[in-house]
C-alpha cells in the first residue's frame, strides 16, 4: 500500500490553541495520494490546506488521526524518525527561504548534504545540474540578495529537488513567478513524477497550472469538500 | 579559508559564511571580543607583575626555614622575631646554620623624586644566605656604611644606575647619615616600593637607630642536606616556646606570601575581579553576537530542520561562529595586550609582560568563555518552528 500510496490520511482532525481558546482548524480529513502524482491543494485562505500540507510533511505533530507518510505512522513519531522522513521529502515555501549569506549553489548543495554524502565534488556537480535544469546556470555564485524573486524560487526548487525526494510538498511554488516559470517549474515536478515516480502535492491558488494537475483536492473550513481529477485531452 | 573550514568540518562553514556575510558587524563582534582579551590581558598581566614583585625579595636569598613574626605576611611587613629563637632553633640536630634579616625602608631623595628602597641588612659574614648572583658583592658590603643598590630601582635613570661601580660610588643621606652606594644587583620595582637596597646589618642599625640587633625582622635557616625543611619547621613549631611565630620553610612561606597578595590584599583582590570582569564582558558580547545571529537567521534555520537537519546541526553552526570569534578575537587581543602590557612596563618598571602561559590560558578561556556563549545562545534554536515557514 505505502509503495503505491506514499500518503495514507485517515480521520485527521487538528487544533490550534489550547484551553477556551482551542479551536479545530481540521475536520476527518482522510486523503489517500498516489506515488508520482502531482495533487493540487486548493480553497480559500484559511481553510486547512496549508495546516495539511505541514502535517503530512512532518513539520507538527499529529494530533488526532492517522497519517501513514512512506509506510510510517507520524501520529506518536519522535524527532529521529521525522527527521529521517523529512530527509525523504523536499519543501518549497513560498517565501523561498533561501540562506541569505550563501550562494545560489550552496544553498542546493544544503539540499544534499543532509544525506551526508561527504562528497563535495559530487555534491557540486549535482548542484550545478539542479541549478542548469531551472535555467540558473549562469547565476550559481551569486548570493540570494542579487537574484529577482523568480530566479530566489527557481534556486530553492532546486533545492528541493537536488536530493531526490520521494515526495514534494509546495506551498505557492509558483507566486514569484512568471507564467512560463511557473509552467516550466510545475512541468518539471510532473516529468519528476512520471520519471522517477516523485509525487507532488502543492498549495496554490494559481489557476493556470491546474491543468498539470493529477488530482485538485479542495477544502473549505478544515473539510475536504471536493476531490476531482481533470478530464484531459 | 571557506575551503580550509569546509574541510575540517566535512560540510559547508555555514558559520563563517554568515559571519563573514556582514563585514562591518563581524569586525564590530571580533573587536569586542579582542577587548575583552585585552582587559583580562591586562589584568593578568598586572597579576603576574604583583607575584613577581612579590617574589623577587626571596630571590635575594638562599634559605630553608623562615621564621617571622605572626603579623608577617611577606617578606617585606610584620614585627620582629627574638634572635633568641635563632639560638633555639639550632638546637635541632638538623639545622646548620642561621642568621637574622632587617628590614626597612629608606628614602632617597633626588632631584626630581625621592626614591622609596626596600632595604635588607644582612649578616656580611654568611654568604651562604645570599643568592649566587649577590654572593660575589659580599665583600663591599662589610665596608662601614656602604651598600648596594637595584639598578632596575624605579625613576633612577639607568646610565647613572650603570655607573655606579666600586671605582665611582654614589652617596646620599638618611638620617643624617651618609650611605654609600658601591654597586648594583638586578632587582626591580615592585608594588611596595621603588627597588631595593642591601647592606650589613651593622650598617642597617646604623640607618634604623630605634632598631636592636636582638630583633630581626626575619629569621632564615639552613638544614642538613637531605633534610626535610617542612619536617624539620614542625620539630620546630613544637620546640619553640613562641607559639605565635610564624614557622615555615623557605618555599611555603613564599607560597602563603603569594597566595596573601593575591586574595587578601585588595589590589590583588581587585585586579582577580577586572580578569573575571573581563571574562564576563567576553561571555556578554559573544552571546549578543551569537543570540542576535541565531534570532536573524532563525527562518533560515526553520528551512534547514524542515530539511531534515538535526539539532546537533545547528549546534555545530552555533559553536563554530563562537570559536571562530574566539580566535579571530584573540589574534588581535594578544597583540594589544603585549603592546599595552609592554607600555605600561615602561612607564612603572613593573615586571609587566606578555607571557605563553598567559597567552595560552587566555587563548583557552576565550574559546570556553565563547563555547558558553554558544550554548546560551543555541536556547534561541528552538524557536525556529518549520511549521511556522508555510
Amino acid at each position: 500500500m505505502s509503495d503505491n500510496h506514499p500518503i495514507n490520511v485517515r480521520g485527521l482532525n487538528h487544533w490550534f490553541g489550547t484551553g477556551e481558546a482551542r479551536k479545530q482548524a481540521i475536520f476527518d480529513v482522510d486523503l489517500t495520494v498516489a506515488r508520482g502524482s502531482l495533487t493540487v491543494l486548493m480553497g480559500p485562505s484559511g481553510s486547512g490546506k496549508t495546516t495539511v500540507l505541514t502535517l503530512m510533511g512532518c513539520l507538527r505533530d499529529v494530533q488526532d488521526g492517522s497519517i501513514c507518510l512512506l509506510g510510517h505512522e507520524l501520529m506518536g513519531a519522535g524527532n529521529t524518525l521525522n527527521e529521517a522522513l523529512r530527509r525523504r521529502l523536499g519543501f518549497i515555501f513560498q517565501a523561498h527561504n533561501l540562506h541569505g549569506s550563501l550562494t545560489a549553489m550552496q544553498n542546493v548543495q544544503m539540499g544534499l548534504q543532509v544525506h551526508r554524502l561527504n562528497d563535495p565534488e559530487a555534491e557540486r556537480q549535482a548542484a550545478r545540474h539542479a541549478l542548469s535544469l531551472v535555467g540558473l546556470a549562469d547565476r550559481m555564485d551569486y548570493l540570494p540578495g542579487n537574484l529577482s524573486g523568480g530566479q530566489k524560487q527557481r534556486v530553492a526548487v532546486a533545492r528541493a529537488l537536488v536530493g531526490n525526494p520521494d515526495i514534494v510538498f509546495a506551498d505557492e511554488p509558483t507566486a514569484a513567478l512568471d507564467k512560463e516559470s511557473g509552467l516550466n517549474v510545475v512541468a518539471m515536478l510532473k516529468k519528476l513524477g512520471e520519471q522517477r515516480g516523485t509525487t507532488t502535492v502543492m498549495v496554490t491558488h494559481d489557476n493556470r497550472i491546474l491543468e498539470l494537475a493529477d488530482r485538485i483536492v479542495t477544502l473549505e473550513d478544515g473539510r475536504i469538500v471536493s476531490d476531482t481529477s481533470p478530464v484531459r485531452d | 579559508m571557506s575551503r580550509l573550514l569546509q574541510w575540517l568540518f566535512g560540510r559547508l562553514p555555514i558559520g563563517w559564511l554568515q559571519l563573514t556575510h556582514s563585514r562591518t558587524r563581524f569586525a564590530a563582534a571580533i573587536a569586542g571580543v579582542a577587548f575583552a582579551n585585552v582587559l583580562v590581558f591586562v589584568q593578568l598581566g598586572i597579576m603576574n607583575s604583583m607575584a613577581t614583585a612579590t617574589l623577587k625579595p626571596y630571590e635575594f636569598f638562599t634559605a630553608d626555614i623562615m621564621i617571622s613574626a605572626s603579623d608577617a605576611n611577606s617578606m617585606t611587613e610584620g614585627g620582629n622575631v627574638a634572635r633568641q629563637w635563632l639560638f633555639q632553633a639550632q638546637a635541632d640536630p638538623e639545622v646548620t646554620l642561621g642568621t637574622g634579616i632587617f628590614v626597612g625602608n629608606t628614602s632617597w631623595p633626588r632631584p626630581t623624586k625621592t626614591l622609596g628602597l626596600t632595604s635588607f641588612g644582612i649578616d656580611p659574614t654568611l654568604p651562604d644566605f645570599l643568592s649566587p648572583v649577590l654572593k660575589p658583592k659580599l665583600a663591599t658590603l662589610q665596608l662601614k656604611d656602604s651598600a648596594i643598590l637595584d639598578m632596575a630601582t624605579r625613576g633612577l635613570p639607568r646610565d647613572e644606575a650603570a655607573a655606579i661601580r666600586p671605582q665611582t660610588p654614589a652617596s646620599f643621606e638618611v638620617t643624617g647619615k651618609t650611605v654609600t652606594l658601591y654597586d648594583t644587583f638586578q632587582g626591580g620595582g615592585g608594588f611596595g616600593g621603588d627597588g631595593y637596597m642591601i647592606m650589613s646589618d651593622q650598617t642597617f642599625l646604623s640607618l634604623f637607630p630605634a632598631r636592636r640587633s636582638a630583633a630581626p625582622d626575619h629569621i632564615l635557616l639552613k638544614v642538613t642536606p637531605g633534610a626535610d625543611p617542612d619536617e624539620v619547621a614542625g620539630r620546630l613549631r613544637e620546640l619553640i616556646s613562641d607559639k605565635s611565630l610564624r614557622i615555615r620553610s623557605y618555599a611555603q612561606a613564599k607560597a602563603e606570601d603569594l597566595s596573601y597578595q593575591q586574595t587578601k590584599r585588595p589590589t590583588g583582590i581587585i585586579f582577580g575581579f577586572g580578569v573575571i570582569i573581563g571574562v564576563l564582558v567576553g561571555i556578554v558580547i559573544v552571546y549578543q553576537v551569537l543570540s542576535t545571529d541565531v534570532a536573524d537567521h532563525l527562518s533560515e534555520y526553520a528551512t534547514f530542520k524542515a530539511m531534515g537537519y538535526p539539532q546537533k546541526f545547528f549546534l555545530g553552526i552555533v559553536f563554530e561562529e563562537a570559536l571562530i570569534l574566539a580566535v579571530f578575537g584573540f589574534v588581535p587581543g594578544v597583540l594589544v595586550g603585549t603592546g599595552l602590557l609592554a607600555g605600561m612596563k615602561k612607564a612603572t618598571n613593573l615586571p609587566l609582560a606578555m607571557t605563553w602561559e598567559m597567552a595560552v590560558i587566555v587563548l583557552i578561556g576565550t574559546l570556553v568563555a565563547c563555547s558558553l556563549s554558544g550554548a546560551i545562545a543555541t536556547r534561541r534554536l528552538a524557536a525556529a518552528d518549520p511549521a511556522d515557514l508555510f
